[in-house]
């Protein structure tokens, strides 16, 4: 879809204007901001979402994704340790401690005794308190409760504050959903899934494609008709039936359900084929004839036509199916789920990304990070392949996905 | 960890397997086809009788296992289910059409179809109206190629993938509490209460239907992009000859011209709603009103475990699919012949 230049011609206004004022014209400046704005539309929602995959999940959880890059203040309540916790120092009694609990990089803005005077002091001030004594905080968050009596309270006061967290990114999300939530797992089911459903029909498709284009025989219209057909029926059609007889299958070897990767790779090939046929036919046809017709006469057979000629050039044609069917077969729910089923170790990644959306249903450092890892490798085949991949949207737009 | 190489070696294994069965497959049966039938040189007498033979079985050895293919996992699935629509839930009484019956009268049957009508007028519709503006617009900027890829990129995201992305665009928090989800904080921005947009009916519908016109506007804008360059450039440039200006060559040449590829587009993307299953799966599984037929059918077939009433509801869903259906046919048809 590039390849083309644009060859308009744009016809000038002679007038008065200085020219780099008469350029500037507001029809061009409107086209300018209407896909300026569309195009804002159309990336915003995956921006948001690849960006708070890589937030610190307790940012992510208080404010928006477009606040990434600004400081969040939150406001948090610490219990002080007890008379247990004293030590003794030059004659006093001091607990210490630090309010924000191990290795966290808040900064102190303001601390109180109360929820409602949380904002009374600064940082490095001092409060007294009610069980003796007084307390300092730091801006890192360190505190010192000194006091001249021994401490004897048995349940430590609440420090109200106010801290500030610096914008933090990290990987740790997509580390713990990959080991921890078993998203590792299904992307490596998904790949077992994909890659023989979208090899194996190549070529079955290839040779039946290269004789509904280029064989005579009866009912050839029939059959092409019938392919045609095929690629917009619903699958929800297929479900039923097919699992009943994989169910049977399974009966009679004696195993407990029919649900095995060989089943699935082989229905995968059978719905991706009517699409397969489709195109490759419609670009072998196109092949020229002069070609595979001196081909012919000089004694080829249609085998060696096939083999020799036609499947190497047919390779823009071979390698838009591929994407395709490797992109519908990674991004498929329904097939995976009625013929793998819901075992949490079979589960492909669109599967595991549903059940994390039932149990995980508010932890979006899960969901955000879980859903990035499920639509990368389809991205990258996409952005690299795109080519191949609109000239097989081009070719094939009868077919319904 | 080895029942995960297991299965990687198991995925390789297979690849290997089918690409040398095949490979196999149409060597052996060529070779044996050549041999019982020989040329020529071989038998001298009665070859054209043999070539004739050849030509008729040859194709058929080429298409034997895609038809097998189709047969067993397409054709003879549509006839069974059409066959499973008149059996009751354990497929073993002959119901007649008490499933249809049925649904014509069940609540959830009735929700679904009224979705699955207002998800085919509007996601065709303004998919392919986003997607025709696009291209339009983009064909005449510099960076417009740019922008179509961003446009266009949603087409390699998953339904499941999609719609988690937008549901944390919908994301709801209680009022008061900072919204973490784009259009809440859009809402109170603007001083509204938020709402927690997906348990809200009739307007959740159309909160999932954006997920599907957002995948489905790239589709549109490259596909109508091809069509619109395939105008004849006389055409535009005499059109602006004449002092017509852009919305109106917009409206009366372009168009016109590429009306065709239109009515393509929208087809196509009618059929991707009519089966739209994932999205509303993943986002409500059919909750506050939200329900279609897919859905619909997949409960009755793994939650109900009735597969009469299961197989009724696909057959419906075929049904809907069969006008547009015959008109490719057709339509392919009509190609054949100028061929």
């Amino acid at each position: 879809m590039t390849d083309v230049a644009d060859t308009r011609v744009e016809a000038r206004p002679q007038s008065g204007i200085p020219e780099f004022l008469s350029r500037i014209n507001t029809g061009k400046l409107l086209t300018h901001a209407a896909l300026l704005f569309l195009v804002i539309l159309w990336t915003f929602p995956t921006a948001g979402l690849l960006i708070s995959s890589l937030r610190d999940k307790d940012q992510l959880a208080v404010s928006g994704w477009w606040t990434a890059l600004t400081t969040a203040t939150v406001q948090e309540v610490t219990r002080l340790g007890t008379a247990e916790d004293q030590i003794e120092e030059n004659g006093q009694f001091v607990i210490r401690g630090n309010l924000f609990g191990e290795g966290d990089n808040k900064t102190l803005q303001n601390f109180g005794l109360t929820a409602n005077t949380l904002a009374e002091a600064s940082p490095g001030d001092s409060l007294e308190m009610r069980d003796g004594g007084a307390i300092t905080v730091e801006a890192s968050g360190d505190f010192a409760w000194v006091s001249d009596t021994e401490f004897t309270h048995t349940r430590g006061p609440r420090v109200f504050y106010i801290a500030a967290i610096p914008p933090r990114f990290t990987l740790e999300n997509y580390a713990e959903v990959l080991s921890a939530n078993g998203v590792g797992r299904s992307f490596i089911n998904s790949l077992t899934v994909t890659i023989p459903a979208t090899i194996i029909p190549i070529l079955m498709a290839a040779f039946a494609a290269y004789a509904l284009a280029w064989m005579r025989f009866p009912f050839r219209g029939l059959i092409v008709a019938l392919v045609v057909g095929l690629l917009v029926v619903p699958l929800q059609m297929s479900l039923i039936p097919l699992l009943r007889m994989y169910n049977g299958i399974a009966n009679v070897f004696g195993a407990e359900d029919g649900k095995t990767y060989l089943g699935i790779w082989l229905a995968h090939t059978a719905f991706g084929l009517p699409l397969a046929i489709y195109l490759l036919r419609n670009y072998m046809a196109g092949l020229p004839k002069e070609v595979m017709e001196s081909a012919r006469m000089d004694g080829a057979s249609h085998f060696k036509i096939f083999t020799t000629m036609v499947l190497p050039l047919s390779f823009p044609a071979l390698a838009s199916f591929s994407i395709f069917q490797f992109l519908w077969v990674w991004n498929d729910l329904l097939v995976a789920m009625v013929f793998l089923g819901a075992q949490e170790d079979k589960l492909v990644l669109t599967g595991k990304l549903v059940s994390l959306l039932g149990s995980r249903g508010n932890n979006w450092e899960i969901l955000t990070s879980g859903a990035f890892i499920t639509i990368v490798v389809p991205l990258i085949v996409f952005f690299s392949l795109q080519r191949y991949f609109v000239r097989g949207l081009l070719a094939g737009s009868v077919k319904g996905g | 960890m080895t029942d995960v190489l297991q299965q990687i070696l198991g995925a390789a294994v297979a690849v290997a397997v089918a690409l040398l069965a095949a490979v196999a497959y149409f060597w052996v049966s060529n070779w044996l086809l050549d041999k019982t039938f020989g040329t020529a040189a071989d038998t001298g007498t009665g070859s054209a009788r043999n070539d004739a033979i050849r030509g008729h079985i040859r194709p058929w050895l080429f298409m034997f296992p895609a038809l097998l293919f189709l047969s067993i996992y397409l054709v003879y699935p549509v006839i069974e289910t059409v066959r499973l629509s008149l059996l009751d839930n354990a497929s073993v009484g002959f119901v007649g059409l008490d499933n249809y019956i049925w649904a014509i009268g069940d609540d959830g049957f009735q929700r679904s179809v009224f979705n699955n009508i207002m998800w085919l007028i509007i996601v065709p519709s303004l998919s392919t109206g986003f997607g025709l503006v696009i291209a339009v617009l983009a064909d005449r900027l510099w960076w417009g190629q740019i922008a179509k890829s961003l446009v266009f990129m949603p087409m390699a995201i998953s339904f499941v993938g999609a719609s988690v992305i937008w549901k944390f665009v919908y994301d709801f928090r209680s009022e008061g509490s900072e919204q973490i989800g784009a259009l809440n904080a859009i809402v109170t921005g603007l001083g509204l209460p938020p709402q927690a947009w997906i348990t809200l009916p009739v307007w959740n519908s159309i909160f999932l239907m954006v997920i599907l016109i957002w995948i489905q506007t790239g589709f549109a804008m490259v596909i109508l992009s091809a069509a619109l360059r395939g105008i004849p450039e006389e055409t535009l440039e005499a059109a602006r000859i004449d002092g017509a200006n852009d919305v109106r060559i917009f409206f009366d040449i372009m168009i016109p011209q590429i009306w065709g590829t239109i009515v393509v587009v929208w087809t196509t993307i009618t059929i991707v709603v009519l089966k739209v299953f994932d999205i509303i799966f993943a986002m409500t599984n059919g909750q506050w009103d939200t329900e279609v037929l897919a859905n619909l059918m997949f409960k009755w077939m793994f939650v109900n475990f009735d597969y009469g009433r299961g197989s009724a509801i696909a057959v419906v869903i075929m049904l809907s699919v069969l006008p547009i259906m015959i008109w490719n046919i057709r339509r392919a048809n009509a190609e054949e012949g100028t061929r």
